[in-house]
């Protein structure tokens, strides 16, 4: 039988593009309609609330799984044959774009109040409030969790290897139904997870503990 | 389009769905309790234990944060009877869920133990408490309380994970949405119908925990007394 060689070290890390891929999109995809339901979390007009929150409780109350295969299958119902990217960016985007909501509404409701009633007694618009008060000092506050998020969502790619895409995950699979070598093969694959998650995880931390250099340190005992 | 959703599911098609949610639930609080004494341990090797526990520790939690559950679910599933332990798939998906929530619960609780003042500890020793003393009623129980809400919505992420077990055929909800489905083709309802069973047992744990919460902790019901006396 063959041994585990450089060729399927390499066909792992090739695979790593489509995890990429996938984690990028669910990323910038998230990040906008995160944006939207950000702002309909915070929107003055309450049925808009309400929506948004019904929308966060359903993508955080489900199995992002269940997401995935919803998406796969509801696509398929619509009669178009996609490729499993398209339903595995589409639920991720979906998934992110709740828990970015729920995060970035957190930052927003961390600037003290008198920042919004400071602005508009400037005379400021409710867009030009958000756009030059309320954002960029959020922005300061989501950072380290936003970071963090990223983390979540790269590994979460490896369930889109459920339904077939041939990112790190499934390649591993492959590879062990030829070889059956788990350990080493799967310990290779979550290597290179790991080397993708842990400098955004370190980074994660120096955001926030720049956020916070006032904050006393436990001196163990 | 022109297809009509069909929910009309056969009784035997709903018993196995609610026994898989069943089967859910008693992954999930069993991965809970196991994992948070895990997680506990580690947060106490973390900030007072020996270098090399620190170490050991640090290396576990930072494994488990920064790789997929799936690939560790494949590592012990696939891995551990290469070496001769032979497991079950039940078996195998406790196992890297407690480890999974080991190592988040370990970084929560770590928190609620560098959140308390250092002048409790103090205190504790003048008043003659024995470490073990300290450990339970200063460190350990205080830090719970304090990061108890962290903790409980990492419980809901551990029970809406617990759906990816079914990858290798652990008996839970998933994986009877997989077997419906499989047999009647309605794969969009079943998935529907299963995304709503998680959804209910989601908001049914998150008031469980709430009043959990009041019972465990008397300091919190006092202070939710008193400020519904206030409101």
């Amino acid at each position: 039988m063959r041994e585990f060689s450089f060729l399927d070290f390499w066909q792992l890390v090739q695979a790593a593009e489509w995890t990429i891929i996938l984690s990028i999109l669910a990323f910038v995809g998230g990040g906008l309609v995160g944006v939207l339901i950000t702002l309909m979390r915070i929107s003055r007009v309450a049925i808009v609330r309400r929506i948004a929150q019904g929308y966060i409780l359903v993508l955080q109350g489900t199995p992002l799984l269940i997401q995935i295969f919803l998406a796969y299958f509801g696509l398929a119902l619509l009669g178009v044959d996609m490729p499993p990217i398209v339903a595995a960016g589409v639920a991720l985007t979906a998934y992110a774009s709740a828990f970015f909501g729920e995060i970035w509404r957190g930052a927003v409701e961390s600037i003290p109040k008198p920042q919004w009633e400071g602005s508009a007694s400037l005379g400021l618009t409710r867009f030009e409030q958000i756009r030059y008060v309320i954002a960029p000092q959020a922005l300061r506050i989501a950072l380290p969790p936003t970071v963090g998020f990223a983390v979540q969502i790269i590994k979460n790619t490896s369930l889109a290897a459920i339904i077939g895409l041939t990112e790190i995950t499934r390649v591993a699979q492959f590879i062990n139904n030829v070889l059956i070598d788990p350990i080493m093969i799967f310990g290779v694959a979550a290597a290179i997870y790991f080397v993708l998650c842990f400098p955004l995880s370190v980074l994660s931390r120096y955001f926030e503990r720049r956020l916070h250099v006032d904050r006393p340190s436990f001196k163990s005992f | 389009m022109d297809y009509a959703l069909q929910f009309d599911l056969t009784s035997d098609d709903w018993m196995m769905l609610l026994n898989g949610a069943w089967r859910t639930i008693v992954f999930s609080i069993g991965g809970m309790l196991a994992g948070l004494a895990v997680g506990i341990l580690c947060a106490i090797w973390r900030v007072s234990g020996h270098p090399i526990l620190k170490v050991i520790a640090g290396c576990y939690v930072e494994f488990i944060r920064n790789t997929p559950i799936l690939v560790q679910l494949f590592l012990i599933y696939f891995g551990l009877p290469t070496l001769g332990i032979r497991l079950s798939a039940d078996t195998a998906a406790m196992i890297a869920l407690v480890f999974n929530f080991g190592a988040y619960a370990a970084e929560i609780v770590r928190a609620g133990i560098e959140a308390m003042p250092r002048g409790q500890i103090e205190a504790a020793q003048s008043l003659g408490m024995t470490r073990w003393e300290i450990y339970r009623y200063i460190v350990i129980l205080p830090a719970i309380e304090r990061v108890y809400p962290s903790l409980a919505s990492q419980f809901t992420l551990l029970m809406l994970g617990s759906a990816i077990i079914s990858a290798i055929g652990a008996s839970e909800l998933t994986a009877a949405a997989n077997s419906v489905q499989a047999q009647n083709f309605r794969s969009f309802e079943v998935y529907l119908i299963t995304g709503g069973m998680y959804l209910v047992l989601t908001l049914a744990m998150r008031f469980v925990f709430s009043s959990a919460a009041l019972l465990l902790f008397p300091r919190r019901r006092v202070i939710g007394v008193a400020t519904l006396e206030a409101a």
